[in-house]
């Protein structure tokens, strides 16, 4: 099973912080995963902006890459502090 | 040296700590970022700070290792609140040191710059009429580009 992760409003939209997922056949990369999930979420396309970031196992991607359910994967919308 | 803290940030505390760590600098710059007490003219009640370990800790440690490398720096470090925070409360603390202050000046800037625009955080305001999540403003995006 893949863990996914949603990080800032995007935990507001899905309704979830962390959940596990079984990837289904298919879905074998992150622009696929974005797609799959967004209409799983009926997230209106938050996880399909391209100004959402991808993590796989706490490393930023270049997109697509693959995934599987092995894999830990963040969505992150755009980033600051301070 | 970059540092995450969920409990309250003593600017003072720290600052006499790196002091202790750089006895032979000729110049320290430290810079306290806090909670505004209000957000387009309404009274911020609470502001949340949400971050990633490790890949927050982990990025930010690279920003400072850059800006020891892009200035003659005796030392750099930055600590950043995560969790619930109040108005006045600080959230981040960032200190360099130099044999000249130019260098820690700048350094610092640069630093702040970085972690407004790309550290890996996020913040949500909470005030009377509701919570909402805060992003980068183009001024931000603006003052990071100036280091390339």
């Amino acid at each position: 099973m893949a863990q996914i992760l949603y990080f800032g409003r995007l935990a507001d939209v899905c309704g979830a912080r962390a959940e596990t997922v079984v990837l289904p056949a298919g879905v074998s990369d992150t622009q696929r995963l974005r797609d799959w999930l967004d209409h799983e979420k009926d997230a209106g396309g938050a996880l399909r902006a391209g100004s959402v970031r991808l993590c796989i196992n706490d490393e930023m991607v270049n997109e697509p890459s693959a995934v599987s359910n092995d894999d830990t994967i963040a969505f992150l919308p755009p980033v600051g502090g301070g | 040296m970059f540092r995450l803290q969920s409990t309250p940030l003593d600017p003072g505390a720290a600052y006499r700590d790196f002091a202790k760590a750089v006895a032979d600098a000729g110049a320290i710059v430290t810079f306290t970022g806090v909670v505004r007490p209000d957000a387009n003219g309404a009274p911020v009640r609470k502001l949340t700070l949400e971050a990633y370990s490790p890949l927050t800790e982990r990025e930010a440690e690279a920003a400072t290792a850059m800006a020891e490398s892009r200035w003659p720096l005796l030392a750099a470090m930055a600590i950043h609140r995560v969790g619930d925070m109040a108005p006045g409360d600080p959230i981040v603390f960032v200190a360099t040191a130099s044999r000249h202050r130019r260098a820690a000046f700048e350094a610092a800037d640069f630093l702040m710059d970085y972690l407004k625009t790309e550290a890996v955080f996020w913040k949500k305001e909470w005030t009377d009429a509701g919570a909402h999540w805060i992003e980068p403003r183009p001024d931000d995006h603006a003052d990071r580009r100036r280091w390339g």
